[in-house]
């Protein structure tokens, strides 16, 4: 930081111990650049797609591209006047990756020959519009993050009722097994879970910024942790049980595991005691053990991960068939991929949504994931960056937890696809084909967004010392 | 709470290299595994997306592509399969390749390592990928003279060259026409792969470098000359007691020279007669004298029990590990647990041929880039020294003088002096004869090493021999390559 100092134009006139100073017109112009590089690659991967599959560029999807790409542009104007010291990296990193999905559905709709509206691109350009749109909407009206520390409880209760929701009969849909889903009629099925997680960090973060103190200060020393008093006990059982009921009734795995982290990992930021991280693994790890001995879909899924390669297994209704070909794919990706529309992603399931990390990997191969990796590891620590500077403490929370759901998601999903751990139905953020996961993560961009307006925002000038 | 933040971080860093790890290790150190998985249709679907290099003979293709309309874009066409199928094998849409096909995969599709730059430069330049081409040492004269000489034998008929180990003509009926299992309809492939599987002639069989194992009978007795000679005891008028019937040591079991009386006459014969005439008696005394040991190592030094790819893979011919004395007594003349492969009796040949040095058999003459860029080039490569020089020149003199006053007379070539030695091995009690000829042409300045395995006694039951069936064979092929 010092040799910025030293530069002349942003040199600070006789205050000793200036650091620097805010320049938002600076910030905002190197996310315009960078939004514009962006919407350039992202044009470039559709038009990659089509010569690679199709060996004719159709300016028909570019258009709706485009239409996506003023969108974007149009948060980032609003942005300009609402949270003009924003950090520069979110929206960029969002919209190429929301770009790289849209281009990988629309490639693998070419190899179904699904078009107009049957075709998941379509719908999902169509889905990213109205989540953009959500964004700006949320950057517009939430002037000020510490609004939602006001409807801690009604986030709370929100987020029940969106989980509740899936098993209210003639509402939920089930969909491979999980019932996730809500719908009307045949049409627009939505996952409420995804809001939820939005409305569970609110909630987690409100709620522990208010009780840390009884969580935090009592307790009994044990093997060198100072574990909690019984009756405060409450609040990690209620979520635990959250989790464990997702598990059974929604037989949704990897939603429970992302709840849980969440909350662990809040709980823990907030209360500085690695016991309650050591009380939250044990708990969830021996129901998911129950759950994996009781469960026939959980034990499915664990011989999946531990015994793929097994023909029998591989045979199985509901076996790792699905697990090994997207492994297949990767393979076939290598290094360098088989280039965008050269390779056979659509051999392997649902390659749109779940698979979706694979198919790029097969075609944009190592290199290519490894800048998806990068991208979500840029965007995660940009978030953590608000926890780390931020000045107040639910803002902190807030930035801390939103930031990690979207890391623990991307390993979920892609942990399961390489098989680090067992493979579980989750949406990898903006890649994957689903409206309600679009909404939710571009809800999260505008967030986070919002928080780091704030934490660059005051003071203007920051002292040492 | 920054502390806190911080280890949560770390947590989130470690989460993501695991993911860094993982992927690194599916997609590079995994990958070709993955894709050597027999369940995995993209590595097929690849094989046969790219455009195949050819297989060629001579400048000729044996094998190209040719492109279709249909999901594998390319479809496989074998010229003149039949003839080549052992050589280039086949490309199924289900099921595994064999052959050049499969040993060269890699290469033919353009995946292989050494292809890493140009496949690159192909994607940025937006090329279709294209494999490489495979130039094989075969000889087209000598294939089809070998082919039409077999006739409709089941057997074999291998061509070497003594100096290079070059594999000049393979034939094996009978066979098969790889076209039709180059089908892009999976069940019709099926069908006919199942089909050829339950063929009792054994079509899939490649039996110049394995199939049903014969044992060599009397073509071994040139390894056993060659240990003789090579342990310094014996010298080509070294003799042995000439007795018309022998009785294997401990046993009740007898054995006949294929005369059935003594070998030329007289109380006493030399090895040089026992070879030139093909004698059972004096090869298995020479056996008991020599002793197992001796006997394995020699043929070791020409290549049994040892593996060779060409680079496709073939069978080990193997001499038994510890045979008892009446067992070691019948490996003297090819019999007992002795097995070899046509290929193996030529890398005998060759090796006489070579002043005693066993060269490593090699299909591939070269293998070439779509842009001409050679990839491999052919080089000799020795397996060993498998007798001096000088024993080499005694053994090429007691063979022409099989073929020109011995059992293997029907071999004889007017004005080219030929070294042979023939062989017929028995099987079962009642089954027919396996009958060989294995030697090389001109004995003064060897050009052409062969070997002739005919199966099921040629038809003719224990009536066929060596000299009567596989011989002429021979001869036809060489007449031919020489003449060329």
């Amino acid at each position: 930081m010092t040799d910025r100092a030293t530069r002349p134009d942003e040199r600070a006139p006789a205050t000793e111990g200036v650091r620097r100073i805010r320049l938002p017109q600076k910030l905002r112009n190197l996310e315009f650049w960078l939004l514009l590089a962006a919407c350039l690659i992202n044009a470039g991967a559709i038009v990659l797609v089509q010569l690679g599959a199709m060996g004719r560029v159709d300016t028909q999807l570019v258009l709706l591209g485009a239409g996506l790409s003023a969108l974007v542009f149009g948060l980032h104007i609003a942005m300009r006047f609402v949270a003009r010291d924003a950090d520069p990296f979110l929206l960029p990193i969002a919209t190429l990756l929301n770009g790289l999905g849209i281009a990988m559905i629309y490639r693998i709709d070419i190899a179904y020959g699904d078009a107009g509206w049957q075709s998941a691109a379509v719908r999902q350009i169509v889905w990213s519009a109205i989540a953009i749109i959500a964004a700006i909407a949320t950057i517009l009206l939430l002037r000020n993050h510490r609004t939602l520390f006001r409807y801690t409880y009604v986030s709370g209760l929100i987020a029940i009722v969106l989980l509740l929701l899936p098993l209210v009969p003639g509402l939920g849909r089930e969909v491979s097994g999980a019932r996730v889903w809500i719908g009307f009629g045949d049409i627009a099925t939505f996952q409420p879970g995804e809001i939820a997680k939005i409305a569970l960090a609110v909630f987690f973060a409100g709620y522990l910024v208010r009780n840390r103190d009884s969580l935090s200060m009592v307790g009994r020393r044990f093997l060198g942790m100072k574990f909690p008093r019984a009756r405060d006990l409450g609040p990690l059982l209620v979520v635990w049980a959250l989790s464990m009921s997702v598990i059974v009734f929604q037989r949704d795995l990897g939603t429970a595991l992302l709840y849980f982290g969440l909350f662990l990992v809040m709980l823990y930021v907030a209360t500085s005691r690695l016991s309650w991280v050591v009380l939250g693994l044990a708990l969830f790890f021996g129901g998911a053990i129950i759950a994996s001995q009781t469960l026939e879909y959980v034990n499915g899924r664990f011989r999946n991960w531990l015994d793929a390669f097994n023909p029998e297994v591989y045979e199985a209704a509901g076996g790792s068939y699905q697990l090994v070909q997207g492994l297949f794919g990767l393979a076939n990706g290598g290094l360098i991929g088989t280039g965008l529309g050269q390779g056979r992603p659509d051999l392997t399931p649902v390659p749109q949504s779940d698979y979706i990390i694979a198919s790029l990997g097969e075609e944009l191969g190592l290199a290519g994931v490894f800048v998806i990796l990068g991208l979500y590891v840029l965007f995660v620590a940009r978030g953590f960056r608000i926890g780390f500077a931020g000045q107040d403490d639910f803002g902190k929370l807030l930035g801390v937890g939103l930031s990690f759901v979207v890391a623990l998601q991307v390993f979920i999903v892609v942990g399961g696809v390489t098989r680090v751990i067992p493979l579980t139905g989750l949406t990898t953020p903006f890649l994957a084909a689903g409206g309600s996961s679009l909404v939710a993560n571009w809800i999260i961009v505008a967030l986070l967004l919002r928080l780091s307006d704030t934490v660059r925002n005051h003071p203007r000038l920051v002292i040492d010392g | 709470m920054n502390r806190e933040l911080k280890r949560v971080t770390i947590v989130a860093l470690l989460m993501f290299l695991t993911l860094f790890v993982a992927t690194t290790v599916i997609q590079y150190v995994q990958a070709s595994n993955l894709a050597a998985d027999p369940r995995n249709a993209r590595t097929l679907y690849e094989s046969y997306s790219v455009e195949r290099g050819p297989i060629l003979v001579g400048g000729e293709p044996i094998a190209y592509s040719e492109p279709s309309d249909d999901d594998y874009k390319f479809q496989r066409i074998y010229a003149n399969g039949p003839l080549y199928a052992p050589i280039t094998g086949f490309i199924p849409v289900n099921g595994e390749a064999t052959g050049l096909e499969q040993s060269l995969n890699p290469v033919l599709s353009g995946q292989s390592e050494s292809q890493f730059f140009d496949s690159l430069n192909r994607l940025i330049s937006g090329q279709d990928p294209m494999g490489a081409s495979v130039e094989v040492a075969i000889d087209p004269v000598a294939q089809q003279a070998a082919w039409d000489a077999l006739g409709d034998y089941t057997g074999a008929v291998i061509v070497t060259e003594p100096a290079t180990g070059r594999i000049l003509a393979m034939v094996t009926k009978p066979t098969y026409d790889p076209n039709a299992l180059a089908v892009h309809s999976g069940t019709q492939v099926e069908e006919t792969y199942q089909a050829l599987v339950e063929d009792p002639g054994d079509p899939l069989f490649n039996r110049a470098t394995g199939g049903d194992m014969n044992p060599p009978g009397s073509v071994f007795k040139l390894v056993m000359t060659a240990a003789a000679l090579e342990s310094g005891q014996f010298t080509p008028d070294s003799t042995f007691p000439n007795p018309a019937e022998f009785t294997l040591p401990g046993t009740s079991s007898v054995v006949r020279n294929s005369s059935g009386g003594t070998c030329g006459g007289g109380s006493e014969v030399t090895l040089a007669t026992a070879l030139r005439l093909s004698c059972n008696i004096p090869f298995a005394e020479l056996a008991l004298q020599l002793g197992d040991d001796a006997i394995r190592a020699q043929a070791e030094k020409f290549g049994f029990n040892s593996n060779f790819t060409t680079p496709n893979p073939t069978e080990t011919s193997t001499y038994p590990g510890d045979p008892d004395e009446p067992q070691t007594a019948l490996t003297g003349f090819g019999q007992g647990d002795v097995r070899a492969t046509p290929l193996q009796m030529a890398m005998v040949s060759a090796a006489i041929a070579n002043d005693g040095i066993v060269m490593n058999p090699d299909l591939v003459d070269s293998i070439t880039a779509p842009d001409f860029r050679t990839i491999e080039e052919f080089s000799a490569s020795e397996f060993g020294r498998a007798i001096s020089a000088q024993t080499a020149q005694t053994m090429t003199e007691m063979m022409v003088d099989g073929v020109e006053n011995g059992a293997a007379s029907n071999a004889r070539i007017d004005g080219v002096s030929v070294a042979g030695k023939t062989g017929t091995a028995e099987n079962g009690e009642d089954d027919p004869y396996t009958l060989w000829f294995t030697g090389f042409a001109p004995a003064d300045d060897p050009q052409y090493a062969i070997t002739v395995l005919v199966e099921d006694g040629g038809g003719l039951g224990q009536e066929g021999f060596g000299n009567g069936v596989a011989a002429p064979v021979a001869k036809k092929v060489l007449e031919a390559v020489l003449n060329k």
